[in-house]
This record gives C-alpha cells, structure tokens and sequence, in this order.
C-alpha cells in the first residue's frame, strides 16, 4: 500500500495549505461523533437489559483506548505521515460501527465494548493525533490557529452527530411516533451501519487530500528568527523518548490534567447540575428539562468555539500565558460559580460558557504548546503521549465529583450548597495547575537532538 | 532552496469544496444546537 506512504504525500511546490485545514476536520469531525453517545444510551439500556453503568463503560472504553492508542501509536504516526495514520483510523473507527452493530443486532454486550470501545476507541486516539503534527508543519506562523481548527472539529462532531442520529433513528424505527418512544435496539445497530459508510466515506476525503509540505518550505514572507524571539520557542526538536524525560513534559501534563478534570467536572453533570442550582425549597427547579437541555447545547458551542478562538489567541499571547489565563482566571471563574453560582441563572450559564470554552481551550493549545517546547520533529508522538492526562482525566473528573455528591444527598433533592465541595477541590486542582504551567522553562539542551556539527554525548538520563 | 519562493495555486474550486464538505455540516450542526438553545432564553 505505497500509495499510502509519506512520500507519496508530499505537496507539489504552489500547492494551497489552506486545503490542509478541512482534511483534518472531515476526521476530527467524524471522531467527534463520541460525545453523542448520550443520544442512544438510553435505546441500549432497554434493548440490552443493562444499567446506564454498564451502558457507560463502552464510551469509558472508548476514551481509555483513545489516550492508550494516542500514546502507543504516536511515533508511528509521525514516521507513517497523516494519510496512512487517517486512512487506518477510518478502517477501524468504522470497523467499530461494524462490530457495534453486530453486537446490538446479536444482543452481545461484550461485541458492542470490542467493536465501539476498543476498534473504534484505537480509531479515536490515531485520528486525534494524524493531522496535529503536519498541520504544525503547514502554520509554522500560525500553530495555535492551525490545530485550533482541526481540534475545533472533535467538539463540533458532537453538534453534528446528534441531530442526525436523532433523525436516523426515527427513520429507522417504525414505532418512533409513540408517547415515550424509545428507539429500538434494531434501530441502533441500524444507525450503526450507517455512521460507518459515511464516516469511512468522509475519513477517506481527509486522508487522500492531506499533504505533507517538502522537506525546507516554509509560508512566503514567514521569518523563523521571529517565532524564536519568543520566550519558550525552541528551534531545536527533541524526540518523543526523550521529552517524557523531561520536567516540561510532565509538568504540562498536569496542567492539561488538572484542566480537562475541572472541565469534565461540569460537563458530565452539565444538566442535572443546572437544575440543581436553581431548586427552591419546595424541591421544583425553575429550570426545566428543556431548559437544561439548551444549557448543555450551549456548552457544546463554548466547547467548541474555545478551541479555535483561544487556540488562535494562543499565537498572539504565547502558549504559557493563554494557559495561565485557563486555569488562573478558570479557578477564580470556578469559585464565583461555586459561591455565587445560584444568584441568577445569566450569571452561571455565563460562566459555565466561558469555563468550557478554557476547557476546549486546553486541548487546542497543547499541541502548539508542544511544539514550542520540544520543536516539530515528533510533535505528534509526544502529543499521543500527552493525551494520557485525558484519559486519567476522564476517570478522575467523574469520579470526584460523584464521589462529592453522592455524600451530599440523592440526585433530585440536591441543591447549589451541595456543589460546592466538589467545585472548591476543582478550584485546588486549578491552582495546582496553574503553579505547574508557572514552572515552564525552556528544555534543557541535553535533550536536543543532535545537529549536523553538533553530537550529544550520550542519551540523556531523567531530569531531576 | 525554499519553495515558499513558488507562488501558491489559487485552487479556489478545490477550496470551496473542500471547505464546504466540512463547513456545511459544522453549519447544520451549529444551527440545529442553537435552536435547543434558544429554549434556555425563551
């Protein structure tokens, strides 16, 4: 399969970067499609006789395989080029549609865990990372703007994902018109078989458009002398071995960790919470249902939008100040949210957007933080490798705040008060943060790969 | 010597369609999304 190769990926001189962008978005849009799952969970409970626990544990699967995968996968990614990293993704992000189906259609949980959670998951964590480190490499003036974009399509996939699946589902279940419809597990794998031709149709777009640029281009009129004359730039690359070795890796790392579980934090408990928030003492919330369901759609565009906007800000601020904006003005957002939070529902959907837009934010930033840091040469591996904050995120997230508010009460008798616990640990996981992205300094030069008239003595050990 | 020296192809029928393979259905997204959250302001 040499059609695949990176060599064979390498843009002609004139070609136009700005056809990179939507390759990279036709697969992180498609990928995105994880965070509506929530449409048919409820369809796989009552086909499958199973709890919502249960039904849960394939997105968790699914998440774990995404950063395991990231992580694992990263170098080969970066040695392969995007086509072949995009075009595997989409053979086993549809191949987990597949096997998905044919677990609903069979009534067999444990294919539905295989097929979407763990096939499906390693097409998560390839495509997340396939188009990160040549997009870098196309925007070298531009990188925060460049991945904002593309990772902008993960959120966005959501947005997608779900009306259409809807739609899908009541086209394909003849009892959709009835009160309290459920849409049948047939439906589901149906919807299934679906998604897999389209997203391997829409992946395919983005892996036969991507090119990689020839070995010296660079962006007419882009100067390399001025991005070095910004603090935290390095010229130089280091490779993914060796950046896990070093203090900087780790230390973003929390920052992204501590980020993401605060984000998660409000994300998972978006609609309850909202209700929550504004119970008056007769046990009625003045939010509805449907008013909370607009809340979380309104979260999903913060989401979204704060990937490119603050991604593209980043450019402008540097990637060390945008995140000290997301996690210092995040914990004082979060205490005001946690203290105030219930004086009026314009203050706390406000800022419930802005934290989830930092939130989104985050993600789009750390790759272009990466690159700053530890220069091009395996930016995507040791983006791979970063994306284990998510996972452990993913599990620590839930898990606290669960962990506050089942000690407070049972859900539908909880009130504002009994957030605060769990919002205030989130504020100290901030701080935390915030404190380790304040560490970043340049990498120690021990960790740059050599240059030609240049040797590195020997392998550099851990830093201290 | 750099490539950034040859000028860029206009390609602007490969970059609507390109952009509108994407753009479209992010649009439709978004819009769909906003309707729901027109309820929290209703």
């Amino acid at each position: 399969m040499g059609w695949l190769d990176r060599e064979r990926t390498i843009a002609p001189p004139g070609f136009n970067r700005w056809l990179v962008p939507p390759a990279a978005l036709a697969v992180h849009l498609c990928i995105g499609q994880a965070y509506a799952t929530s449409v048919y969970k409820t369809a796989l409970v009552k086909h499958f006789g199973a709890s919502l626990t249960e039904i849960g544990v394939i997105f968790s699967i699914a998440i774990v395989m995404l950063g395991l995968s990231a992580a694992i996968m990263g170098t080969w990614v970066d040695r392969n080029g995007p086509r072949k990293a995009m075009f595997t993704s989409a053979v086993f992000w549809a191949s987990g549609f597949l096997i998905g189906s044919l677990g609903i259609f069979s009534s067999q949980l444990w294919l539905v865990y295989l097929g979407y959670g763990v096939v499906g998951g390693i097409g998560l964590g390839i495509g997340y990372i396939s188009p990160v480190s040549t997009l870098i490499k196309w925007f070298p003036d531009r990188p925060g703007l460049a991945t904002g974009m593309a990772i902008m399509g993960f959120g966005g996939g959501a947005l997608i994902a779900s009306p259409v699946s809807t739609a899908l589902l009541k086209l394909y279940d003849p009892n959709s018109g009835a009160k309290g419809w459920v849409a049948s597990g047939d439906s589901v794998a149906k919807l299934f078989l679906t998604l897999a031709v389209v997203y391997l149709a829409y992946m395919m777009f983005g892996a036969f458009t991507i090119k990689v640029p020839a070995e010296g281009w660079k962006p007419a009129g882009f100067d390399p002398g001025k991005v070095k004359a910004a603090a935290l730039v390095t010229t130089d690359n280091v490779s993914a071995r060796n950046s896990v070795k070093t203090r900087q890796f780790w230390l973003v790392w929390i920052a992204l960790f501590c980020n993401v579980t605060a984000g998660i934090g409000i994300l998972e408990q978006a609609a309850p919470m909202i209700q929550d928030f504004f119970r008056q003492s007769d046990g009625t919330s003045l939010v509805s249902a449907a008013v909370a369901a607009g809340f979380v759609g309104l979260l999903s565009i913060g989401n979204m939008s704060g990937r490119f906007a603050w991604s593209a800000t980043s450019d402008v601020t540097g990637r060390k100040r945008i995140y000290m904006v997301y996690l210092g003005v995040g914990a004082l957002l979060y205490t005001v949210l946690a203290l105030a939070g219930s004086t009026s529902t314009v203050l706390y959907v406000a800022l419930a957007f802005i934290i989830i837009s930092f939130y989104g934010g985050g993600f789009a930033t750390a790759p272009a933080y990466l690159r700053d840091l530890f220069g091009t040469f395996q930016v995507g591996a040791i983006h791979g490798r970063l994306l284990t904050a998510w996972s452990a995120a993913g599990v620590a997230g839930p898990l606290i705040v669960n962990a506050f508010l089942d000690a407070q009460g049972k859900p539908g008798a909880l009130t504002a008060a009994s957030y605060q616990p769990a919002l205030l640990t989130m504020v100290g996981l901030l701080v935390i943060g915030f404190v380790a992205n304040l560490l970043v300094t340049p990498v120690d030069a021990r960790f740059h790969e050599p240059r030609p008239g240049r040797v590195r003595p020997e392998e550099p050990a851990l830093e201290a | 010597m750099s490539s950034a020296q040859t000028p860029v192809e206009p390609s602007t029928g490969k970059l609507i369609i390109a952009w509108g393979l994407v753009g479209v259905p992010l649009a439709y997204g978004v819009y769909e999304t906003l309707t729901r959250v027109a309820a929290l302001f209703g």
